[in-house]
C-alpha cells in the first residue's frame, strides 16, 4: 500500500511537471501578449490552451535532423541531460506533508548538484553542434552559469545555518514553527532569485540564447523533438526554481487553513513562474561583461556578506 | 548601481500595471478593422458616367509601376476611342504603392479599400481586364476623360468638349 502510493506520487510528479512544462509554453506566451497589451494565442481551443498539445505535436512531428557536421554521440547526448537533470530536481520537493518523492538529508546539494548538471547539457549542445554561434552560446553558458553557481549555492547556506538541516522538508518544518525565511534571509532570497534565473538561462539572463546576437546560441543546430527537450528543459527550470524559492523562503506548503497544503505550494510556486515571465516581459538583456562583473563584484560579496551575518547572528543567539 | 536597480525595479512595476490596459488586438476575420477610403488596397478599372471605360491605354501606369506588374495594350474603337486591348495586372507583384493611381491622367486606374486577395494558387494572382473593370465611377464620380478633353470621338466634334472655345478657322479673314 505505502509502495502503491508512492508509485502515484512518482507518476504524479512526472506526469505533472512535463504536462506544467507544456502548458507553460503557451501560458508564458499568454501573459507576454497581456504585458505587451496584445493577446496572444488565443485561437486553438478554448483560451487558446490547445497550442500547448499543437506543440507538442509538431515537435514530434518534425524531422528530427543531426547535421552531418556535428558530433553525433554528445548532439544525442545533450538534450537528454537537461530534461534528466530537471526532472531528477522534482524528486527532492515536499509538495505537502508526506507527499515527495524523496525526503534527502541532503535535499539542498542534490538540487544543487543537478542544476549544475544543467550546463552541461547546455555546454555539450553548444560544442557538438560545430557551429559559431552555437560554441559562442556554449562559452557563454559555461561561463554564465559556473559563476552564478558559486552564489546560487552560497546564498542558501544562510538558510541551511539557521535550519541545521540540508532537507527540505526540515526547512519547511523550521519555517513553520519560526517564521518564512524570505524575513530572515531577505538578501539570500534576492541573490538566490538572480542566480536562480541565470541558471535556468531565462531572460534577462538568456546569453546563451539570445536570440538577437547569436540566432538561437547553444540550440542553433538543434531541431524537432531534440529541440523540444532544451525547451521542456528550461521550463522545467523555471518551474523548478520556483518550487525551490517557494520552498525554502516563502514556506512550501504552509498557509491559513482554509485551503489544502498542496495548493498553497502551487499558488506559491505559479506566483513565482509569473514573476519570471514578468522579467522576461520587462528587463533587457545585459552585455556579456556586464553580467560577469554584476555577479563577481556585486552578487558575489553580498552573498558573502550575508553568510558572515547570519553566521554571527546564530553564534550570538547560541551563547 | 542604486539607480540601476531602482530603474529595474520602476520598469517592473510599469509593465505590470499593464495588466490592467486592455489589448490593442483586433480580431481580424470576426472583427473587421477600419479601413478609409483612401486605402490603398486592390486595385480597379472605373467608368465614366456614360458607363464607357476610362482607361485610354496611355500607358502611364505601366510605365510608372515600380514592379513592373501592369501590362496593357492600346486598341481604338470606330467612335474614336482608346481603350485597351487587354489590361492585366499581376498582384503577386503589386506592392499596392498607388503610383499608378497617381499617374493615370483619366482616373481610370483606382486603388480599394480591400486586402482580402489571397489565392492558393499564384496564377490567380494575375488579373485579367473582366476582373479588374468594375461598373462604378469609383472615387470621382461625374468625371469624363473625353467630355473635358480635345480629342475627338464619334458624337463629340472639337469645340464641344467642358470650356473648350469654338475651333478657330486660320483661312479666314474676318476679325
Amino acid at each position: 500500500m505505502v509502495e502503491l502510493i508512492s508509485i502515484l506520487i512518482i507518476y504524479g510528479v512526472l506526469l505533472g511537471s512535463l504536462t506544467g512544462a507544456a502548458i507553460l509554453i503557451w501560458f508564458e506566451r499568454r501573459l507576454l501578449g497581456i504585458w505587451q497589451d496584445r493577446l496572444g494565442p488565443n485561437r486553438v481551443g478554448p483560451l487558446g490552451i490547445g497550442l500547448a498539445l499543437a506543440d507538442v505535436i509538431k515537435l514530434f512531428a518534425k524531422e528530427d535532423w543531426i547535421p552531418p557536421f556535428a558530433d553525433r554521440l554528445m548532439f544525442v547526448l545533450a538534450p537528454m541531460a537537461v530534461m534528466i537533470a530537471m526532472l531528477m530536481g522534482f524528486a527532492i520537493l515536499p509538495y505537502a506533508p508526506g507527499i515527495h518523492v524523496a525526503d534527502l538529508n541532503i535535499g539542498l546539494l542534490f538540487f544543487l548538484g543537478m542544476t549544475s548538471l544543467a550546463v552541461y547539457s547546455v555546454l555539450l549542445g553548444g560544442l557538438s553542434s560545430n557551429n559559431k554561434y552555437a560554441l559562442l552560446g556554449g562559452l557563454r553558458a559555461a561561463a554564465q552559469m559556473v559563476s552564478y553557481e558559486v552564489f546560487m549555492g552560497l546564498s542558501l547556506m544562510g538558510v541551511v545555518m539557521l535550519t541545521g538541516s540540508f532537507s527540505l522538508v526540515e526547512i519547511v518544518n523550521y519555517q513553520q514553527e519560526h517564521t518564512w525565511f524570505i524575513i530572515p534571509q531577505f538578501v539570500g532570497f534576492v541573490v538566490f532569485m538572480i542566480a536562480g534565473i541565470a541558471e535556468s538561462h531565462r531572460l534577462p539572463f538568456d546569453l546563451p540564447e539570445a536570440e538577437h546576437e547569436l540566432v538561437a546560441g547553444f540550440h542553433t543546430e538543434y531541431s524537432g523533438m531534440k529541440f523540444g527537450m532544451f525547451m521542456v528543459g528550461e521550463y522545467l527550470g523555471v518551474i523548478l526554481i520556483s518550487a525551490i524559492i517557494a520552498v525554502i523562503f516563502f514556506g512550501g506548503w504552509l498557509g491559513p487553513d482554509f485551503l489544502p497544503p498542496i495548493i498553497w505550494f502551487a499558488i506559491k510556486t505559479f506566483i513565482f513562474i509569473c514573476f519570471f515571465i514578468l522579467l522576461r516581459a520587462a528587463i533587457p538583456r545585459p552585455r556579456y561583461d556586464q553580467l560577469m562583473s554584476f555577479g563577481w563584484k556585486y552578487m558575489l560579496p553580498l552573498t558573502l556578506i550575508n553568510l558572515l551575518a547570519t553566521g554571527a547572528i546564530v553564534l550570538w543567539l547560541q551563547a | 548601481m542604486i539607480n540601476t536597480i531602482w530603474s529595474q525595479l520602476v520598469t517592473l512595476y510599469r509593465v505590470l500595471l499593464h495588466t490592467f490596459t486592455p489589448a490593442d488586438t483586433v480580431q481580424y476575420p470576426e472583427e473587421m478593422p477600419y479601413l478609409a477610403p483612401r486605402y490603398r488596397g486592390r486595385i480597379v478599372l472605373t467608368r465614366d458616367p456614360d458607363g464607357e471605360e476610362r482607361c485610354v491605354a496611355c500607358n502611364l501606369c505601366a510605365v510608372v509601376c515600380p514592379v513592373d506588374c501592369i501590362a496593357l495594350q492600346k486598341t481604338e474603337d470606330q467612335d474614336g476611342r482608346w481603350y485597351p486591348e487587354f489590361f492585366r495586372i499581376n498582384f503577386s507583384r503589386c506592392i499596392m504603392c498607388g503610383m499608378c493611381e497617381e499617374a493615370c491622367p483619366t482616373y481610370a486606374i483606382q486603388l480599394t479599400p480591400d486586402f482580402e486577395m489571397c489565392e492558393y494558387d499564384r496564377q490567380k494572382m494575375v488579373y485579367e481586364k473582366e476582373h479588374l473593370l468594375i461598373s462604378g465611377q469609383g472615387k470621382y464620380p461625374g468625371y469624363s476623360f473625353y467630355g473635358v478633353a480635345g480629342k475627338t470621338i464619334k458624337g463629340k466634334a472639337k469645340g464641344e468638349a467642358l470650356n473648350e472655345e469654338e475651333p478657330v478657322d486660320i483661312r479666314s479673314l474676318l476679325p
